[in-house]
């Protein structure tokens, strides 16, 4: 006959599998870059700072313009942040008499804030509903407004304060770059990198855009090269010094990885882009849910023990084995 | 006596008057909370909080879902006690525990609606087409919906007892011990992957907070939270209504409070130690003055139970107090002091918030109160009025 010591086993053995499975967690495999992935590469030391990008990435969106004290007056789109209107912005750094381009003493920097286009997004772990989803071809982290539930994971989530959300309206949405996918069935692509006169924020394959990076960090700086401008690949081109450049790649080891890259002449810890660990925390999460959620194999078996349990209590008297507990639990309880 | 099965036949309504000036202060801020949320439905959720894109979730979210869901685990943990342990001669306090948690809960859904931006689209949780099935708030969503009814139904005998409806109330009963099970089962797992839920947050968690013993900390502080709400209600429906304590039991209820909190320190010290973070806690900076706040609430009740002091309602009224107290400041702390997204982002909770935060808890109380008033919910008072309640009922 089940004892109670035995049955407090079996109940103790199922709930040590729901306990301790986090702690032996084994981390699911890293998610890698898909072969056809796109993304962007932007060398800061060829950004002059137009904003042309600014605007051209609202006209193709369909952003609504954005009034801040940047602008005089409510004339001039002057978003000074990414936010539910703006999906991305250049921002400056500067320092000092703020003479000298890419010198972090007495000098300025520019910067591109924008969806970084994860190898292995938060958002993408994050959010309950599939709305934010990975391209399985491109890589893109897309967003969709018919699935989405405004819960703000996602804004929560991301390590890059990307996703933003409309606060403002009684309808509202997350706002992310999606690397102008609506374009790219017109044959034409993002339409940051499209304007962009310097060939500053470049889109093609990361493949590609790994290898031109490549090719700028042999170069020496201050001699003149011909940069792509646009798409790599293309014909555009753009004649310009090579940049002297820090040692860091932004986005090649963060958070495992992204599909925009950034190159810069000052330290990135100075335009607002820590450091950040090289493993997802998207992986540590799903492992973590993986193996304490296994096939529900832990929870099945820990009901099928809970409920093995309540219904010997909670059955009617009548049908309980002669008493083989001590007096103090005779009142068995239950339903009648 | 106490060889009678005690049944929950013995639960009665306590009547008496629902208007009195203290439900009508609730009502107030029920009322207010209504006004509130009107103005958030009509012109948005930035209208009426200071949530931003450095703090998209706040006091909406850590408060009333967070900590109210933990607060309301008073009912899974009584439940696991009465029937999964065989106390049965914890049934007078089945009753109050479930309609503590059957609040709790219900707030907590309530409040995901209005803190929701597109609530109108919130059943695609429930749709295999949207199920994301990686995504720790996906368990947590579906879990806690489906817990919420498992609630309703364990509560459902109360309900028919009260129409009179004997044979509904009896077929129930058959089927109950499922739902007592699934009913202990689904807060295991949704109130450690409310812990689990900051994972993905990664190093935007400070390190003393962002660890993989996130769930099992939750987990192990949510019961003790639970049988702290339980001592508190029970302690506080008895001054108040002037009706005898359950005091043997809530003292017992509150030892194995002690235990889980000794286990939470242990885990939690174990952890940081494990990490390497112990140096990070003698830091001197907000998030570590309230990390040791936390640290001696958790301690007190470990301290103030030992030994046979320990039944003293006052202090195990204390103790729960403090266990409560510690849960709550744990959970705040990790999901809005220990999260930093980055420089310039500010957040401290609204007038708005504010309102509907107290505003909910005003509507707990008082459906608690009417509940109580109505419903067969408390054990009933009669010939043994006198007695000491532990030894009857």
């Amino acid at each position: 006959m089940l004892t109670r010591r035995k049955l407090l086993k079996g109940l103790a053995g199922g709930a040590g599998v729901l306990v301790a499975a986090p702690i032996t967690a084994e981390a699911r495999a890293a998610k890698t870059l898909p072969d056809k992935a796109l993304g962007l590469l932007f060398d800061g030391t060829l950004c002059i700072g137009c904003r042309a990008c600014i605007a051209a990435c609202k006209e193709s969106n369909g952003m609504p313009p954005e009034f801040t004290e940047l602008g005089i007056g409510d004339y001039w789109d002057s978003p000074l942040d990414i936010s539910g209107k703006t999906l991305n912005v250049i921002k400056a750094y500067r320092d000092g008499t703020g003479l000298n381009k890419d010198q972090e003493k007495d000098g300025f920097a520019f910067t591109k804030v924008s969806c970084m286009h994860c190898v292995d997004p938060s958002c993408v772990s994050a959010c309950p509903v599939s709305a934010m989803t990975k391209d399985p071809e491109t890589g893109i982290v897309r967003y969709s407004v018919d699935a989405c539930i405004g819960c703000r994971y996602c804004v929560a989530a991301c390590p890059f304060n990307v996703p933003r959300f409309t606060y403002d309206t009684p309808i509202p949405k997350i706002s992310k770059c999606q690397l102008c996918q609506h374009r790219l069935p017109e044959g034409k692509y993002a339409a940051c990198a499209e304007v962009c006169p310097t060939g500053a924020t470049l889109y093609g394959p990361v493949i590609d855009l790994k290898k031109e990076i490549e090719r700028r960090r042999a170069l020496t700086p201050g001699t003149q090269t011909t940069y792509p401008r646009g798409k790599i690949g293309g014909t555009d081109t753009y004649q310009g010094p090579a940049g002297h450049y820090v040692a860091r790649t932004y986005g090649e080891t963060e958070i495992g990885g992204t599909q925009v890259l950034h190159l810069s002449g000052v330290s990135f810890d100075l335009l607002n882009k820590p450091p950040l660990p090289t493993v997802a925390p998207a992986s540590i999460s799903e492992s973590l849910q993986h193996a304490v959620y296994n096939n529900l194999i832990a929870p099945l078996g820990f009901l099928g023990t809970l409920a093995v349990l309540a219904w010997r209590h909670m059955r009617p008297k009548a049908e309980v084995a002669p008493p083989a507990k001590p007096p103090t639990d005779a009142d068995d309880g239950g339903a009648p | 006596m106490t060889t009678k099965a005690a049944t929950h036949d013995e639960a009665a309504p306590i009547g008496g008057r629902i208007w009195t000036p203290f439900t009508a202060v609730l009502a107030v801020l029920v009322i207010l909370l209504v006004v509130v949320l009107g103005v958030r439905f009509v012109r948005g959720i930035g209208a009426v909080t200071n949530l931003n894109d450095g703090y998209p979730w706040g006091l909406w979210i850590a408060w009333d879902v967070v900590i109210g869901s933990a607060l309301g685990a008073s009912g899974f943990t009584v439940a696991f006690t009465t029937y999964i342990l065989n106390r049965g001669k914890y049934h007078p306090i089945v009753r109050p525990a479930l309609l503590t948690a059957l609040f709790g809960y219900a707030m907590a859904g309530a409040s995901v609606v209005f803190d929701v931006g597109r609530y109108w689209d919130m059943w695609h949780v429930f749709m295999p087409r949207y199920a994301q099935l990686n995504s720790v708030l996906f368990e947590v969503a579906v879990c806690i919906a489906a817990y919420t009814v498992v609630l309703f139904i364990e509560f459902l005998p109360v309900v028919l007892e009260k129409f009179g409806m004997a044979k509904a109330h009896q077929k129930l009963d058959k089927a109950l011990f499922f739902f007592i099970a699934i009913g202990v089962l689904l807060p295991t797992m949704h109130q450690s992957s409310l812990g689990s839920m900051l994972i993905v947050f990664g190093p935007q968690i400070d390190p003393i907070y962002q660890t993989k013993a996130l769930p099992v900390l939750f987990l192990v502080s949510t019961i003790g939270m639970g049988l702290a709400a339980v001592t508190i209600e029970g302690s506080v429906t008895a001054l108040a209504l002037r009706r005898p304590l359950e005091r043997e039991l809530l003292a017992k209820l509150m030892k194995v409070g002690q235990g889980l909190t000794a286990i939470f320190l242990l885990v939690r010290f174990t952890d940081l130690a494990v990490r390497g973070q112990l140096p990070a806690i003698f830091e001197i900076r907000t998030l570590t003055i309230l990390f040791w706040i936390e640290t001696a609430l958790f301690a007190t009740p470990i301290v103030l139970l030992l030994g046979k002091g320990g039944t003293q309602p006052r202090r195990f009224f204390i103790a729960a107090m403090s266990m409560a107290i510690a849960g709550i400041l744990y959970r705040l702390d990790a999901y809005l002091v220990a999260y930093d997204t980055g420089a310039g982002w500010h957040y401290f909770p609204s007038m708005g918030e504010l309102v509907v935060t107290i505003g909910l808890v005003a509507a707990e109380i008082l459906g608690f109160i009417i509940a109580i008033r109505v419903l067969p919910v408390l054990p009933k008072m009669g010939r043994t009025r006198t007695a000491p309640a532990t030894e009857t009922h």
